[in-house]
């Protein structure tokens, strides 16, 4: 993505500020290096918790194109958290079934079947533009609360000096440039993060030779909205081929081109038109929205905390795009390390509470590189053998159950389980594994609206026929308690076998302990472990 | 009798190590190494109704 290219929505336009006249730097607590989805989610999480947070960007707003376009549930989730799902949910369009071709058969058809009894569906596919403007509209409505947001667009970092204490970064402005100081610096510039560069940081994994072509085009069609891939489709219009609907009647092209091609013949619009025809028939009619080659990486920097510097998103880890595991974990990682920030900025929580948010999400970004590596290896197999091997289970895959177990076209994006994380405290045996301390809280209905909308914004003591005090003072939290009792969901969910469950909810909605019964010292040892205060 | 219902309890492990145990080898080698997989694994399996059952599925299949 070059800089200045065109935008699909001018969000955030230059403004001269008054930071630019002062002869000493201006001094902020956090600047966000970044406005797209993890900039401005980020943004949000620490405006939203009263820290004072500034963004820049060398753009005006959000660029044009597509690009990630399904967001997962627990995205949602976070985004619902930030004010912002509403309107996704009423833009995006909602998808569960997937079908699988090889050449001109269809092997099997699958139903992500989603569990009921929870706010969000399993995926939604909306344009990314559209989800960077409605996490937009959602920093204007907390800066209209009060909430200490500040956006400066056409605003470019171009050097930046780390130190104990913080960052003195220096930017470029059509003004002029301008010299800024800040306790702490999050890193969301994305995939080729200039500020990684900057600070000479590296960034290593495995190259993927090949090439897809994306074609967004938008038609009147009725084709179900449904996932449909294909493994050496028989209109030959790639090795593998992808179809998936969009809002405003746009549909999600993806060809697989191979390594040695001429991008700039490839990208020509009579050859792309060629290639779609071929997939969709002679009599569909459409307009070519957006049309993109890319190649791409699965990759991590070593460490995502450097000091004060912090990367997030896709500047801190890039996978395939198999699986929807980029913007949904970059989305994740803000949901990680916002609180985290917040609490050691207001004295609540030791420094080296950050340094789980490292442990944490490198985790995370270890499981979404294994799911799109495999995947990828999968659709893209490097040798005669592999090639073999799938199309061995492809073959079975049309009568043989346990084949589709094995056929891999992305793996799709499911929160990640902080399992060992030195936050974790008691678990019991006799509830259920799926809300084990470190696994993101289950939805579910309750009387009163579902359940996650009703954890506090800090910490939250959740009982289930449990007794408990209605608030809990500790470690510089006062921590509400969300009482309910046993309904279908919350026993299938929380309880399991026990009687009654006790369970302390870190701000992001992970679990950190859980009991049978309330213990005041067991829940306050718990809270500091959470904090990092037990290490 | 042979199991075809899904019974791998992790198959994207199992299947990325199998193509990892081939990497680097030529294709006779290949060859050489899905025979001594497949022996190795008919010793394992042992019933003969339920190896001629698997042969014969994955002949036609």
């Amino acid at each position: 993505m070059t800089a200045h290219s065109t935008l699909a929505f001018t969000l955030y336009p230059y403004a001269r500020s008054a930071d630019q006249d002062r002869t000493t730097p201006a001094h902020h607590k956090v600047i966000v290096v970044g406005g797209g989805p993890v900039g401005l989610a980020m943004a949000l999480d620490l405006g939203l918790r009263g820290v004072p947070v500034l963004v820049l960007d060398d753009n005006e707003g959000v660029g044009e194109g597509s690009r990630a376009i399904c967001f997962s549930k627990r995205c949602l989730e976070i985004c619902d958290r930030l004010g912002a799902a509403g309107p996704m949910m009423d833009k995006g369009v909602v998808w569960n079934v997937g079908k699988v071709f090889h050449d001109d058969r269809l092997l099997y058809e699958f139903n992500l079947l989603p569990e009921g009894g929870h706010a969000f569906p399993a995926f939604i596919n909306l344009q990314q533009p559209y989800f960077e403007k409605y996490l937009h509209d959602a920093i204007l409505a907390a800066q209209a609360k009060g909430a200490p947001i500040e956006m400066r667009g056409g605003n470019r970092v171009t050097q930046v000096t780390p130190d104990a204490t913080g960052a003195t970064l220096e930017i470029d402005t059509r003004d002029g440039s301008y010299t800024l100081r800040t306790d702490w610096l999050i890193a969301c510039d994305g995939a080729r993060s200039p500020l990684r560069g900057m600070l000479g940081l590296g960034f290593d994994g495995r190259v993927f030779e090949d090439n897809f072509l994306i074609a967004d085009v938008r038609m009147k069609a009725d084709f179900p909205t449904e996932r449909w891939f294909w493994f050496e489709p028989h209109f030959k219009s790639g090795a593998s081929a992808l179809l998936h609907k969009q809002p405003d009647d746009v549909w999600r092209i993806d060809f697989q081109l191979g390594w040695d091609i001429d991008r700039k013949a490839e990208l020509d619009p009579a050859k792309i038109r060629a290639r779609v025809d071929a997939m969709l028939g002679p009599d569909v009619s459409y307009d070519l929205v957006w049309t993109s080659i890319y190649t791409f990486q699965c990759r991590r920097m070593d460490r995502f905390r450097h000091g004060r510097v912090l990367f997030a998103g896709d500047a801190a880890h890039q996978v395939s795009p198999f699986g929807a595991r980029g913007a949904n974990s970059g989305l994740q990682d803000v949901d990680n390390l916002g609180w985290k920030l917040a609490a050691v900025m207001a004295g609540q929580a030791p420094d080296s509470l950050l340094d789980t948010y490292e442990v944490e999400r490198i985790h995370g970004a270890d499981e979404n590189i294994l799911n799109s590596t495999r995947a990828t290896d999968f659709i893209t197999p490097k040798s005669p053998v592999s090639k073999m091997f799938r199309n061995a289970v492809l073959d079975l895959a049309a009568t043989q159950p346990f084949a589709r177990t094995i056929v891999n076209s992305g793996r799709l994006s499911v929160p990640c389980t902080y399992d060992g994380s030195a936050l974790n405290g008691p678990d019991s045996d006799q509830m259920p594994p799926r809300s084990r301390p470190g696994s993101v809280c289950p939805d579910a209905p309750t009387p009163e609206g579902w359940l996650l909308n009703r954890l506090s914004t800090g910490f939250t003591l959740l009982t289930i026929n449990a007794d408990a005090p209605e608030t809990l003072t500790a470690h510089g939290q006062t921590i509400p308690r969300l009482a309910l009792t046993t309904t279908p969901e919350l026993t299938a969910r929380y309880l399991g076998s026990a009687n009654g469950a006790v369970y302390l909810i870190r701000p992001d909605h992970h679990v950190a302990a859980r009991w049978e019964t309330y213990d005041e010292a067991a829940v306050t040892k718990a809270l500091a472990r959470a904090l990092g205060k037990d290490a | 009798m042979l199991i075809t219902t899904p019974n791998l309890s992790r198959p994207d492990d199992s299947y990325a190590r199998l193509i990892a145990t081939h990497e680097g080898l030529s294709e006779a080698e290949s060859h050489a190494l899905n025979a001594r997989l497949i022996l190795i694994l008919m010793n394992h399996i042992g019933d003969a109704d339920v190896l001629a059952q698997a042969m014969e599925l994955a002949r036609k299949a």
